[in-house]
């Protein structure tokens, strides 16, 4: 079992100049109303109190719901942009990469919009690695078409951990991560556990049969970069 | 009253003067007489006593409410208006100006001149006054208000002037004034004639309000009553007139940003709303205005401001004049918080907030905050991210989703036990059968805000047989006299 501690590897980034800055990330979802995917993101944004601009579409929020403060955490404050068009979450996006000041940028955009090209998120991506602010992308309803995305998931949810005390309630989240496409390390796909308490999260490779457990860990070492 | 007829006959329905009306405030026991018409003097109607009281004696009485929070913000501008007359002026109490004329008179042609001048100002404006020149505040106030028509006083009449005026006019409150008629002080001069050491003696330990003799003092020009004069705002505004009429007002921009943040940076001020007016040439003026969430001189980010904005102005025919004025001035100090000249974190921040506010309307741009409530989604409050950050609620406790619908929205269940969670449900016309669940959590209505009938929600965290986590709640229990059955919804989804 190979795990990380995302959040030190992220801080330790800051100083080592290089390929290992902030970036451009998408995370694709197979259900819409899933929240792996948040979770994942929000896991994976360094844990400051820098605030987070968070960008949604109309159908993303009338669909999926809109991210809940209470859920989230009071300590990360937010910033939430309600628009209309995929054209405009963008704009938006690229806006605030110009600001350093930023702890993160999430954007949600539904299904495949035609400004959503390789162009815009080559943009995206580039202010992203400027300004060295994480950039998310939240996609649901879409197809993995072209993109510049330095990292590309799939996320969705498994079923819990089991709760400590209680047999019959879910316990700590768990999610199926598929590292799609990416520029920076070895691709795969792991069983992530996330201890919101401690800000954990523990990668495991999938056990697809008894031969392969034994490779889990050089898995998840690899995933540590 | 006169205020309220010139608005009245303003919206064109001003009623004849024949007619008694009345204007009242809200008192201890109703509402009270705040002020009267010239009918409804002459009808024995006085201010200060009660409506129910006076529709007795005048039964055709006509009463609307008084506005005394419009009535003092009038007076305060009339306090800037009456410096053409001199240049330090003030409001006192609700019902007076104080203008301190000294050195100013003779601009004018002498004390009793300008109060015919004055007096014949005010009533263009529509307004009636009472007006007396003297060397002190108490003095005035006395003399304007129970003294002759435009009285004059010099420096050395005040005693014998003021000697004939009631105690009224030594500006007390009611019950001295009740106390010294007891005392058979009825006039200024019998209270000056008192042996000052009794009267010493008798208020000693009363405030100024209370005190006759500080009062008397105050108005014999004894005891310092300096005016202080209010200052006006000054406007911050630059125009730019064009020798012939032109559609777009963008290459003139730039300019006047930086006149207008050049004169707000010498006055040390920085605004937080800007607006734009074209003058167009067929008479018409049309305006585009942008907001900041925080004080700011800086031309650059002004202009970017307005970037899409300008082309929302109608230019008609053309426009020969642009203006530029700042709005909701403040005070500004420049920081610099690093010493190699770095612009702060919080700048940028602001500034992002600013163009996005800009681009997209203050209304899509909010900052979640947490409120006090159980109710989960008032436990949630948007406020403008342009706003000040107010105090936040304090944290929840429970676990909470991470996703909330702004509607929950109904599934269809089917029961294992009536009170436990359901064996599956269908939401958006997709089965999904629970596998484990947590709860529930009963939250009860909160009885202060909700409707009499509002049922109780009992919210479970389920895990389907995909493993997605979702935040069910059923609203209501089995008979309790509240509606049906009860119903399920879905709220959030948790990680």
């Amino acid at each position: 079992m190979g795990s990380l501690r995302v959040q030190q590897r992220l801080a330790g980034q800051a100083d080592r100049p290089g390929p290992m800055t902030h970036t451009l990330s998408e995370a694709f979802l197979p259900t819409a109303t899933d929240a792996a995917a948040v979770g994942f993101v929000l896991a994976r944004l360094p844990r400051t109190t820098a605030p987070i601009l968070w960008v949604q579409d109309r159908l993303s929020r009338k669909e999926a719901g809109r991210p809940y403060l209470a859920g989230i955490g009071a300590d990360r404050p937010l910033i939430m942009v309600d628009l209309s068009r995929a054209a405009d979450v963008l704009w938006a996006m690229e806006d605030g990469l110009r600001c350093k000041a930023l702890g993160g940028v999430i954007g949600e955009v539904w299904g495949d919009p035609p400004g959503l090209d390789f162009t815009a998120t080559k943009r995206l991506a580039m202010r992203a690695e400027a300004a060295d602010v994480p950039c998310w992308l939240i996609r649901r309803a879409a197809s993995p078409d072209l993109s510049a995305a330095r990292e590309r998931w799939r996320i969705a949810s498994l079923p819990a951990a089991p709760h400590p005390h209680d047999a019959q309630a879910p316990g700590l989240p768990r999610w199926s991560l598929d590292l799609f496409r990416s520029r920076r390390r070895a691709l795969g796909q792991w069983v992530a556990t996330y201890d919101g308490s401690t800000d954990r999260l523990d990668l495991a490779a999938p056990i697809r049969n008894g031969a392969l457990a034994t490779g889990d860990g050089a898995a998840g070492q690899r995933a540590a970069g | 009253m006169e205020r309220w007829q010139r608005v009245m006959e303003r919206q064109g329905n001003a009623p004849p003067d024949d007619i008694p009306i009345v204007l009242a405030r809200e008192g201890h026991h109703g509402p009270v007489i705040h002020a009267t018409n010239r009918a409804a003097r002459m009808n024995g109607i006085n201010p200060g006593s009660r409506v129910v009281d006076m529709r007795a004696i005048c039964p055709e009485l006509q009463v609307e409410y008084a506005d005394p929070a419009g009535d003092r913000a009038a007076l305060d501008r009339l306090v800037l208006w009456a410096r053409r007359w001199c240049p330090w002026t003030v409001r006192d109490g609700e019902d007076g100006l104080i203008l301190d004329t000294t050195g100013s008179d003779h601009l004018m042609g002498g004390e009793a001149a300008m109060l015919v001048e004055m007096e014949a100002q005010l009533s263009l404006l529509g307004l009636s006054a009472q007006l007396a020149v003297a060397p002190t505040w108490g003095a005035a106030w006395a003399l304007a208000r129970f003294g002759p028509v435009r009285s004059v006083c010099g420096l050395d009449e005040v005693g014998v002037k003021l000697g004939a005026l009631p105690v009224t006019g030594l500006r007390l409150d009611g019950e001295t004034v009740l106390l010294l008629r007891r005392l058979g002080l009825k006039t200024i001069g019998a209270v000056m004639d008192v042996p000052r050491l009794s009267l010493t003696r008798r208020f000693v330990k009363a405030g100024l309000e209370a005190n006759p003799l500080m009062r008397l003092d105050q108005a014999l020009g004894k005891l310092a009553e300096p005016v202080a004069s209010v200052d006006a705002k000054p406007r911050f505004r630059v125009q730019s007139r064009l020798a012939e009429p032109i559609f777009d007002p963008t290459p003139y921009l730039p300019e006047l940003c930086e006149n207008l943040c050049e004169a707000l940076k010498q006055a040390g001020q920085g605004c937080r709303r800007l607006q734009l007016t074209v003058y167009r040439t067929d008479g018409d003026v049309s305006h585009v205005d942008v907001a900041t969430s925080a004080t700011t001189c800086d031309p650059t980010h002004l202009h970017g401001l307005f970037r899409d904005k300008v082309e929302r102005i109608n230019p008609g025919f053309g426009f020969d004049l642009i203006t530029l004025e700042a709005g909701s001035v403040e005070e500004m100090q420049a920081r610099q918080n690093r010493l190699d000249g770095g612009a702060d974190d919080d700048l940028h921040l602001t500034r992002l907030v600013d163009r996005l506010s800009a681009k997209f309307g203050p209304r899509a741009v909010t900052r979640p905050v947490l409120r006090e409530s159980h109710i989960p989604e008032r436990a949630e409050g948007q406020v403008a991210a342009l706003a000040a950050l107010a105090g936040t609620g304090a944290a929840v406790m429970k676990e909470r989703p991470l996703r909330l619908f702004d509607h929950p929205e109904e599934v269809r269940v089917l029961y294992a036990v009536p009170e436990g969670p359901p064996a599956q449900f269908v939401w958006r016309r997709q089965t999904h059968r629970v596998a484990r669940y947590a709860g529930p959590e009963r939250i009860a209505p909160e009885w202060w805000k909700d409707r009499p009938g509002t049922r109780l929600r009992d919210y479970f965290k389920v895990e389907d047989q995909a493993g997605r986590r979702i935040w069910l709640y059923r609203e209501g229990l089995h008979e309790d006299g509240r509606g049906g059955d009860p119903r399920w919804f879905v709220h959030g989804c948790f990680a």
